[in-house]
């Protein structure tokens, strides 16, 4: 399960709607080994598109660069799909590539409502989980 | 003659879950087949036919070889190389 606090849900969910209709994604940091994140780190979509995300490479090293300075994790990557649901397409599964990761997903198809769901992903398999928003 | 190669969390299975391992080449394809020969398969994960494989990132020191010279790349003594899988995904089907 992901339980994770308003400021970074809500930070998440500001990202991905500022960045509507392309698709938004990111990281939350965390202590290494502790499940928790705690820092919200926006990244670039190098492909700027509605329909596809990537990490631009060289802010990637830079960022992963630092979490192991500050042994940390990406504890959460989440990106946003714009005309979709909030489920983790085949794409998402092909690239999912930190095992150890929460795969958080949100959907900004609807103007007023937007959709928050979490999805860890190891050897091609989604398993959704609930997730607890602290306030 | 050694360099590190830093190995991400899943791509460690072909390293017995080290997380850094040294290898030796004058290029970073040299060195992708020194380590090979050690760990084999792993070249496979990182290079296909036509080169560096599209999704996984091969850093020397801070920069990304794919704005150096890729597999041609010269690498030497002390230098780290990084792997880093690409973090990619998004609603379309590829």
């Amino acid at each position: 399960m992901l339980s994770i606090s308003r400021d970074l849900h809500d930070k998440i969910v500001a990202h991905a709607r500022a960045d509507h209709p392309d698709e938004a994604c990111g990281v939350l940091a965390g202590p290494a080994g502790r499940e928790c994140p705690e820092r919200f780190i926006p990244m670039t979509n190098a492909a700027r598109s509605p329909t596809f995300y990537e990490f631009d490479s060289t802010e990637q090293f830079r960022v992963w660069k630092e979490m192991d300075e500050r042994d940390e994790e990406p504890v959460v990557i989440y990106h946003s799909h714009t005309a979709t649901e909030a489920y983790p397409s085949r794409t998402d599964v092909s690239y999912a590539g930190e095992p150890g990761a929460h795969y958080v997903l949100v959907s900004t198809r609807d103007e007023d409502k937007t959709e928050f769901r979490s999805y860890r992903i190891l050897d091609g398999q989604i398993t959704e989980e609930p997730v607890t928003v602290v306030e | 003659m050694a360099i590190e190669v830093r190995i991400p969390t899943i791509l460690r299975t072909y390293t017995d879950g080290a997380k850094q391992v040294e290898a030796t080449g004058s290029t970073l394809g040299e060195l992708l087949a020194d380590l090979d020969s050690r760990h084999g398969g792993l070249r496979d994960r990182l290079v296909d036919g036509g080169g560096l494989r599209r999704f996984v990132n091969v850093y020397l020191n801070d920069e990304d070889v794919r704005f150096l010279e890729g597999l041609d790349t010269p690498v030497k003594d002390g230098d780290t190389v990084t792997v880093l899988p690409a973090v990619a995904g998004g609603a379309l089907f590829i």
